[in-house]
């Protein structure tokens, strides 16, 4: 009478669901992964044309203002500096006429004079701005810069707001593009200087990129937000041994300016433009590539891109590139996939004509090469140039790199270049001068396919989503089933008489199973952790070759794993007391499983891109995973199968042979080489990079737990 | 008849006349200030950096009799109703757009000191009413204000936008309120309310100048009016208010463009005359002022120059530019002949300005006046700094916190330090620091620190008096008032206060509110050091407002930049999305919560199980109505019956108790 009254009552729809979905979940698994890997492929046909999303901005709606004058000006500046160059290679002769052409427009100049941050991973500042107090005991002083800075004041404007113009350039070691990048940028700062339309203050900004391009850049940001007070000189004295140099720099520069210290300061940056030229010999035409990506795939706003794009293409007639994995261009299964897609597209549209998601097949792939390329490097986390460094104190910032075909730079033919590059930045220019506000309407969340196709965040969540879904399905299953199958073991074996007592107490004692799955996991988590900070001490001893510091690296992590084994008894080896169930191992991988799901979700808002290579790389490995010797056991061909396909997954799945493999896949192979590894890891956490902290925390130690149910007994 | 009442007309006439002319004789002898009287001038000066300063000074004065009534003859009736009605004693606004570039266009000099303002609007005012009454007075002034000046002054009305400074901003204890409007975009129509408070508009004297175009294009614009009252008798029993009203621009000539960048030899500086600065002419004087002055002022810095060159010259035995007969000299020539040479009487230095004084209704009389200036060889020269250059800016990033700092560096300029360092190592430089920070920036006071020359110093070594008054939510601003005491040799000095930044509520939120939010700029006092002009005459201030003006004692004054912090913006342009979405994750929440605590443990399988027993309300129902038919009585239900009842008493109980929680929790939150 009670069975059947409990056997009416219904569960609610939405746990019916969820028992269905478990119950089916490796069915849910398949479905689900094989159609994460087809949306994240079908995204280039889902990509929107970009649009100008704020109308403040009006981008080409006035006509360049930038006249021959102008360019023959920032011409004679490229002749100039090409001279000094050619002559000698005293840095402070080209500060001081960089100074004094600057000064001789009416504008603001300065000099700040740099050493810059050590590149030194803090693990307990990760995600932190520094602060003055730990930038001071972080200066590298090994390289001494001087910035020169220009400031136009906008002569109605009220001076709360700033664009930044950046150009790097070598003091001492420059060739001809360096110098054309500093005519462009002169170029539009003399036609800023005289303009009466400014409303917002211009900083054009040297850096000296002696010390790398983003150091330099870097450094006069964190002077221009967090200044330290307690005295440059002073401090950086006692830090560096670099007294000498520093008169001499500032008796060079002091000759042309009234107080060399004081440091030059306009409001709060609207937007940076860093412009560089770079002599590629371009065969056909002048190009215009952007970058964007800043550290940990932070992207600037879509308008800034936008804006570039559209003047580059419409009214400067430059070709525009984001950069794209080559490699992926002639690679067959592509070709072939775009082809499919093509026809697709082309039997819809013969269906019925509205229906337009086919795009042309040289297309795709382009996109398709853009896409990856976008996710490879905000995956990365290391920002793709000098921009990088204003995203970390939210400012909009774009590197704008020319790159002339040789006609255009040759003798002659510079001033032609000049103006068409000086009016571009006008243009951006003037369009950021408009903005009232600062950039918030369009995207800051968004994947490029080509430079004026984009996929948003709600559209490329769904490929992640999907990927990812199955993990908590599968954990649940997992997790059932090891308790049921446990469960009518414990029945079997038990025998005693009052069946309802011991059937509490095997529930009980079987829904608190998972404590030691879990314990185990957490212990290798931590682990991981350890060895992703191990790097920390490796670096603090000097005088290493990077295979050392590889396998000092290796060795200490091997170490610290044996540790716990020695001392928290065995976790390895199954707790004691549950090494009698079967399926214990389903229960690891349910922690495992859901140990992963937890870390791709947290790293997902962290580092959208990075969240989904690791789950590209880690939902197969963890969803597979099986002891090897059952299927060894089992021993037909399906089982054999799985065991070859879980041992691929999981060599791939080992964080250095990823990288070799991706490395001879995609870049330029040229042997494995130890030391790439080591260097690779290093510049992650030097950039501060999350990547880093996701394979060291997430990664790493799902791969050994995955490779410990692999080889479990 | 008609013969014999001519006499007596022409009699009447005679008295009436001569009854007239001993009243107007009686008034002008009473006191200098009993009659009403007007006055325009305009100062022009080149500045170093290629620009000119044109500074038009109105000022209207009118005795404050009862007897008067309410009428005026030139003084603006609005402004005479205003004061009246407010009880003000003293009142500045200001309309200003652009910078004033203290490094160029100097800081240590009158013009400076007084007429260089802040962005956008500033007002304060100092009422004559008891100090309840203050800030009802100052709102209703606001918003008269903005209607007389068509600005939006009347946001200065809330509590949250004005401060009381109680002795950093001007020594005057009390009834100061202070007020200023950063955002607030300056254009002609403030300009027109303005000049109607003119007797003469600008359709005659020296405001013809005031053509909108040129005036707007220039660099520089501020627009001033400021009301004072004046003692005139000795006994302080009249008294008089004083108009003042002044157009501060910084314009820069059209003159050819600059074809030698590079050139390394200093250029000719443009000549310019007002035709070419203003495009316009004076035609002649309002005929209502009293004295109707162009003045042209020639900075310490050019006249040292020109001394040079004509020591440089004197083998050609020209003339000294300081000469009234002025023939010419080596460095420029003035169109017109100056009427007087002013010379500056400086005790501190041998170089002083030079005023060339222009009457207009003498040089207007045969066409129409337009003073031009041509520079004949390349002068270079600089002005008086101030003695501290003050800079503001913000540090730190991030929508959550940052400071603000200031930071003073010595300009080391000639009336700077030089002259305190005469006065020994022990001297101190004041420096007077007003700033007001709004509401949502939470300063936070006791972060406060100091640095000299690169050291930090305890802020009480360095501070020698300082008045706080936190910011209260929503209702009243933050203000700081201190005085620092710099070492004269200081090289550097800065110091900073952190700062939180606040959540506003959305309607709070400006219609731009993603440019972000402003602080007004602070206010930076040199108590010690006062720019005041001597002139070798004495009655010059009798007749001129200008020179008047130059000569009071005033302190050397600054403005700092206005800062922009931005601030956590919720996305305005898709609300709907956002309350959606937030309304279901709470659905959710609370929906899953509040199932999770209700339920109790099997408590369905019972519910079930006593449903099971218990017949449901349609069978319960039918057997009632069968009941009913068979005239049987029913027992069983009656128990249920009541036990619903019962619920339903209690579920009503608790629903009541849960309204009257929330309705509790509505009026106390309140």
């Amino acid at each position: 009478m009670a069975e059947s009254e409990t056997s009416k009552a219904k569960p609610r729809p939405i746990v019916r669901l969820g028992t269905l979905l478990i119950s089916h979940s490796v069915f849910v698994s398949v479905v689900c992964c094989v159609s994460g890997v087809l949306a994240l492929l079908l995204l280039p046909i889902l990509a929107k044309n970009t649009y100008i999303s704020e109308n403040a901005l009006m981008p080409g709606s006035a006509s360049p203002m930038l006249s021959n004058q102008d360019a023959s000006d920032a011409n004679r500046l490229v002749n100039d500096l090409s001279e000094l160059s050619s002559k000698s290679n005293n840095a402070g002769i080209v500060q001081r006429l960089v100074g004094r052409y600057i000064s001789n427009l009416g504008a603001e100049v300065g000099y700040h004079q740099f050493h810059p941050d050590l590149s030194r991973f803090h693990p307990l500042h990760f995600f932190s701005v520094p602060d003055t107090g730990i930038v001071q005991e972080n200066i590298n002083c090994s390289c001494h810069g001087v910035n020169v800075i220009g400031i136009v004041r906008a002569p109605r404007g009220d001076g709360k707001e700033a664009i930044v113009l950046v150009t790097p350039y070598n003091y001492t070691n420059s060739g001809l593009a360096d110098h054309l990048s500093l005519g462009v940028a002169y170029s539009v700062f003399s036609l800023l200087s005289q303009v009466t339309w400014l409303a917002k203050d211009v900083i054009w900004l040297i850096a000296d990129s002696q010390c790398g391009e983003y150091a330099s850049v870097a450094a006069w940001l964190r002077d221009y937000h967090s200044p330290a007070f307690s005295g440059f000189g002073a401090d950086n004295a006692h830090t560096c041994d670099v007294i000498a140099t520093h008169h001499d720099v500032k008796e060079n520069v002091a000759m042309d300016m009234s107080s060399p210290d004081s440091f030059r300061r306009a409001g709060t940056m609207a937007a940076a433009l860093v412009v560089k030229v770079v002599d590629r010999n371009e065969p056909f035409e002048d190009s215009l590539g952007v970058y964007a990506e800043a550290s940990n795939g932070q992207m600037p706003n879509l308008d800034l891109i936008n804006i570039v794009n559209y003047l580059a293409v419409h009214r400067q007639g430059l070709r525009v590139k984001v950069r794209k994995l080559f490699s992926l261009l002639d690679t067959k299964w592509l070709s072939f996939l775009a082809e499919i897609l093509e026809s697709l597209g082309s039997i819809a549209r013969r269906l019925n004509p509205q229906w337009k998601f086919g795009i042309p097949a040289a297309d795709y792939v382009d996109g398709t090469a853009t896409l990856l390329g976008s996710l490879y490097y905000q995956a990365l986390g290391v920002p793709t140039g000098p921009h990088g460094a204003f995203r970390d104190y939210q400012v909009d910032a774009v590197t704008l790199e020319f790159s002339p075909r040789h006609y255009s730079i040759s003798k002659g033919h510079t001033e032609d270049f000049i103006l068409r590059g000086g009016r571009l930045i006008e243009g951006v220019v003037r369009s950021v001068n408009n903005l009232l506000e600062k950039f918030h309407q369009s995207f800051f969340l968004y994947l490029l396919t080509s430079p004026s196709k984009f996929v948003s965040v709600g559209v490329y969540m769904i490929a992640f989503a999907l990927l990812v879904a199955p993990l908590p399905v599968a954990a649940a299953s997992l997790y059932a089933k090891a308790n049921r199958l446990d469960t009518s073991l414990d029945d079997a074996k038990s025998f005693s008489p009052p069946t309802a007592t011991v059937n509490e107490l095997v529930i009980s004692a079987g829904s608190w199973r998972w404590i030691s799955a879990v314990k185990k996991v957490l212990i290798v988590h931590l682990w991981g952790t350890t060895v992703a900070l191990l790097p920390y001490f490796i670096s603090q001893t000097p005088s290493l070759t990077p295979v050392t510091k590889l396998a000092v690296w290796g060795i200490l992590s091997l170490v610290c794993l044996l540790f716990p084994y020695f001392f928290l008894g065995s976790p390895f080896a199954g707790v004691s007391g549950t090494e009698g169930y079967k399926h214990e191992w389903a229960l690891l991988k349910s922690a495992t499983i859901s140990a992963a799901f937890i870390g791709l979700c947290l790293m997902s808002v962290i580092n959208f891109a990075m969240a989904e290579f690791g789950a590209l790389l880690m939902v197969p490995m963890c969803l597979m995973v099986q002891p090897l010797k059952l299927d060894l056991r089992a021993g037909t061909l399906q089982n054999l199968a799985r065991a070859a396909i879980n041992l691929v997954l999981a060599f791939i799945g080992f964080p250095p042979a990823t990288y070799y493999i991706l490395k001879s896949t995609f870049g330029s192979f040229d042997g494995i080489n130890i030391e790439n590894f080591w260097c690779w890891v290093e510049s992650l956490w030097s950039w501060n990079s999350a990547t880093y902290l996701f394979l060291g925390m997430v990664h790493l130690p799902c791969w050994l737990l995955c490779a410990q149910i692999l080889l479990r007994s | 008849m008609v013969l014999r009442s001519r006499p007596i007309f022409s009699l009447l006439l005679l008295f009436l006349s001569s009854y007239g002319f001993s009243t107007a004789f009686a008034s002008g002898s009473a006191i200098e200030g009993g009659e009403e009287d007007f006055s325009e001038e305009l100062l022009l000066k080149p500045l170093p950096d290629r620009k000119v300063l044109a500074h038009f000074h109105f000022e209207t004065r009118a005795p404050r009799t009862p007897s008067y009534g309410r009428h005026h003859h030139l003084f603006p009736k609005a402004i005479a109703q205003l004061v009246k009605k407010f009880h003000i004693q003293e009142m500045e606004l200001s309309f200003t757009q652009g910078r004033w570039n203290y490094e160029s266009w100097g800081g240590f000099e009158p013009i400076a000191s007084s007429n260089a303002k802040p962005p956008g609007v500033e007002l304060w005012a100092v009422f004559d009413v008891p100090p309840d009454d203050v800030d009802a007075s100052w709102k209703n002034l606001t918003h008269s204000i903005s209607g007389l000046f068509c600005a939006s002054i009347n946001f200065l009305e809330s509590s949250t936008a004005y401060a009381a400074p109680k002795w950093s901003f001007r020594p005057d204890p009390g009834s100061l309120r202070y007020g200023t409007l950063p955002r607030e975009a300056v254009c002609t129509e403030n300009l027109t309310p303005w000049l109607k408070l003119l007797p003469c508009r600008d359709k005659a004297g020296i405001s013809l100048l005031m053509d909108r175009p040129s005036i707007y294009r220039g660099f520089y614009h501020s627009q001033r009016l400021r009301l004072r009252s004046a003692k005139t008798s000795s006994d302080g029993t009249h008294s008089s208010i004083i108009l003042e009203q002044t157009l501060t621009v910084v314009l820069h000539p059209d003159s050819q463009k600059m074809s030698t960048v590079n050139s390394r030899e200093p250029t000719l500086q443009p000549s310019w005359s007002m035709s070419s600065l203003f495009g316009k002419k004076i035609s002649g004087t309002c005929v209502l002022a009293k004295s109707s002055t162009v003045y042209l002022q020639l900075d310490w810095g050019v006249v040292r120059e020109l001394k040079n060159l004509e020591n440089g010259n004197q083998v050609l035995g020209v003339a000294s530019i300081m000469e009234e007969s002025f023939v010419s000299n080596p460095a420029f020539v003035l169109s017109d002949k100056p009427d007087k040479v002013i010379r500056e009487v400086d005790s501190r230095s041998e170089e002083s300005a030079i005023l060339y004084e222009f009457s207009v209704r003498k040089h207007s009389d045969l066409g129409p006046f337009d003073l031009g200036f041509t520079w004949k060889t390349p002068v270079v020269w600089s002005c008086p700094q101030l003695p501290l250059r003050v800079s503001r800016f913000l540090m730190g990033s991030g929508n959550e916190r940052g400071a603000i700092a200031i930071s003073f560096r010595s300009a080391r300029a000639r009336e700077g330090l030089t002259h305190a360092k005469s006065m020994g190592e022990s001297c101190k430089v004041d420096v007077n620091v007003f700033q007001v920070v709004p509401w949502y920036i939470k300063v936070y006071f006791h972060t406060m620190k100091v640095f000299v020359d690169g050291k930090p110093l305890a802020v009480s070594d360095i501070i020698e008096k300082i008045h706080v008054s936190p910011s209260e939510d929503k209702v009243s601003p933050g203000v700081l008032e201190m005085i620092l005491k710099l070492p004269c040799t200081v090289d550097s000095a800065a110091f900073t206060l952190e700062f939180d930044k606040g959540f506003l509520h959305i309607d709070e939120y400006p219609p731009d509110a993603n440019q972000g939010f402003d602080i007004p700029p602070a206010v930076i006092t040199f108590p010690t050091f006062h720019v005041n002009m001597h002139f070798g005459e004495d009655n010059l201030s009798k007749k001129s407002a200008v020179l008047s003006r130059f000569q009071e004692n005033i302190p050397v004054r600054s403005y700092t930049e206005v800062l922009l912090v931005p601030l956590t913006t919720p996305d305005f342009s898709m609300p709907y999305n956002v309350i959606t979405i937030t309304c279901t994750v709470f659905a959710l929440y609370f929906g899953s919560l509040l199932n999770v605590l209700r339920r109790r443990v099997n408590e369905e399988e019972r519910f079930l199980k006593s449903k099971g027993k218990r017949p449901s309300a349609l069978s319960r129902l039918l057997s009632k109505l069968s009941a009913k038919l068979g005239g049987k009585r029913v027992v069983a239900s009656q128990s249920s019956a009541r036990s619903s009842s019962f619920i339903s008493l209690k579920l009503i109980l608790k629903i009541i108790l849960v309204a009257g929680i929330a309705i509790a929790w509505q009026y106390f939150s309140e």
